[in-house]
């Protein structure tokens, strides 16, 4: 179901679709999570408590309105909202050694690559993953919507509020201080 | 070595990049937490009692069901069945509710229990309401509840109100006794467990209705000139000596004594 049928069927009956939305969506909305708060157990959390709220507004939405929601951008919004309380509350950014690289948890490795690979590949994103956490928020955020949730930059600037040329400088500059943070991190062989 | 990659997708054949790499699907378990807690599932687990194994169910909205059984998959799927909703088996209540389910069982009227009531009427929510002022260790007729929910001749569907309250225990229907004094069905496996109940907070059932029966269904104090229901505990603290009792509301009223501002004996209609 994509999501303008979605929000249809939400509008039609809220309890019967949203099961599908969250089946839909909890793994963008986890991965955002993650990247952004850069700590599995805070990322979980968070997750769930947006996904319960974005329950809890539709519920208070009139029909039109909910037809009307962008899915992505919107359960986006609530999630970078919710990260960002989270943020304020004082707690740092961490990503924890264990976690990250946790068997099962690895994206399965093409079948040509032997186990070395997948552990050299397994180290490599947990690297990457820790400079991306160490990321200023105002950089972190718009890289982490953009390349870990895939949402273009027409969404980004839903989500964010800010102009999509100004987005675009932002991811563009968060690259690039990633790119830097890598080579001095001796990762730049992974990063072009 | 690693491979020479991107840390965003290529824009000339859309590889992915390394950063995207970096999205992990959520965990196990996650959409279930979601759905329960906004209602939309339920889990279920035992608690042990005096009369038997309880399984609770609940969800983010509050109890939708205690019931006794035996058997975790059984009471699930009757839920499920019952509910339309899909039901988690659990091995035990989350800590906060298993805490106040239990203080609620040993008589704490006033720990808060959140309840998932959605589909019930106002009229059965109005009954199981009053039915939870009823305290640990008293009982009220039928008549009291329908004249306080401001229905009194709806007698009746109070009965048969209290007859589907889902979550028994919860709110105390065994509380809730027939307007002859007997002491009346009970949903959660039959009239023996509404004794033992009633008998476990210290009531005396058989004596109850044998009072009853002999006309005493009202107790006063014939130096306050108050007039109670039998367990209110001002009436059970009225000493020997001093204890009257009467057939009506009526009778006690053509005598002087006025009805007690705690358990607010009322008139009661044949049910």
């Amino acid at each position: 179901m994509d999501d303008p049928t979605l929000a249809d069927a939400l509008a039609r009956d809220l309890d019967a679709a949203f099961e599908p939305l969250v089946l839909a969506h909890a793994d963008r909305c986890y991965a955002i999570a993650l990247r952004v708060l850069g700590d599995p157990h805070d990322a979980e959390e968070v997750a769930q408590d947006a996904l319960v709220r974005a329950y809890r507004a539709l519920a208070g939405y009139e029909q039109a309105r909910i037809r009307d929601i962008r899915l992505r951008p919107w359960l986006a919004t609530i999630v970078v909202n919710q990260c960002r309380n989270r943020l304020r509350r004082g707690r740092p950014a961490t990503t924890p050694l264990d976690g990250l690289a946790e068997i099962g948890r690895e994206p399965a490795a093409p079948a040509e690559h032997g186990p070395v690979a997948v552990a050299e590949r397994s180290v490599e994103r947990e690297q990457l993953a820790r400079l991306l956490a160490a990321l200023p928020e105002r950089y972190r955020v718009p890289v982490v919507l953009r390349h870990v949730g895939d949402l273009s930059y027409a969404e980004l600037a839903e989500v964010l509020g800010r102009p999509e040329g100004t987005l675009k400088a932002q991811v563009h500059r968060g690259l690039a201080m990633l790119r830097v943070a890598a080579a001095q991190a001796g990762l730049e062989e992974a990063i072009a | 070595m690693m491979v020479n990659r991107s840390l965003e997708m290529a824009a000339a054949d859309g590889s992915p990049g390394l950063l995207s790499g970096l999205a992990e699907p959520a965990p196990v378990g996650l959409a279930d937490e979601v759905l329960v807690e906004v209602g939309l599932a339920d889990r279920i687990a035992p608690v042990a009692a005096a009369i038997g194994t309880l399984w609770v169910a609940w969800n983010g909205r509050g109890v939708a069901t205690v019931d006794l059984g035996d058997d975790g998959p059984t009471m699930a799927a009757a839920h499920e069945a019952q509910t339309g909703r899909r039901t988690l088996l659990a091995d035990a209540l989350p800590p906060a509710l298993a805490s106040a389910v239990s203080r609620r069982l040993a008589g704490d009227r006033h720990v808060p229990i959140g309840l998932d009531l959605r589909g019930r009427t106002r009229f059965e929510v109005a009954v199981w309401r009053k039915a939870l002022e009823i305290p640990f260790g008293e009982v009220r007729p039928y008549g009291w509840i329908a004249a306080e929910i401001g229905k009194p001749r709806a007698v009746r569907a109070v009965g048969t109100a209290l007859g589907h309250n889902p979550v028994p225990l919860v709110v105390p229907c065994h509380r809730v006794v027939r307007s002859d004094g007997s002491i009346g069905n009970y949903s959660l496996g039959g009239p023996h467990n509404k004794r033992a109940i009633l008998a476990a907070e210290g009531l005396d059932p058989e004596a109850l209705e044998d009072a009853a029966h002999r006309g005493e269904r009202l107790v006063g104090s014939d130096t306050t000139r108050i007039v109670c229901w039998p367990t209110c505990r001002h009436a059970r603290r009225v000493a020997p000596g001093h204890r009257v009792t009467f057939h009506s509301l009526r009778e006690a009223d053509a005598r002087g004594y006025r009805p007690c501002k705690v358990c607010r004996p009322v008139a009661l209609t044949a049910a």
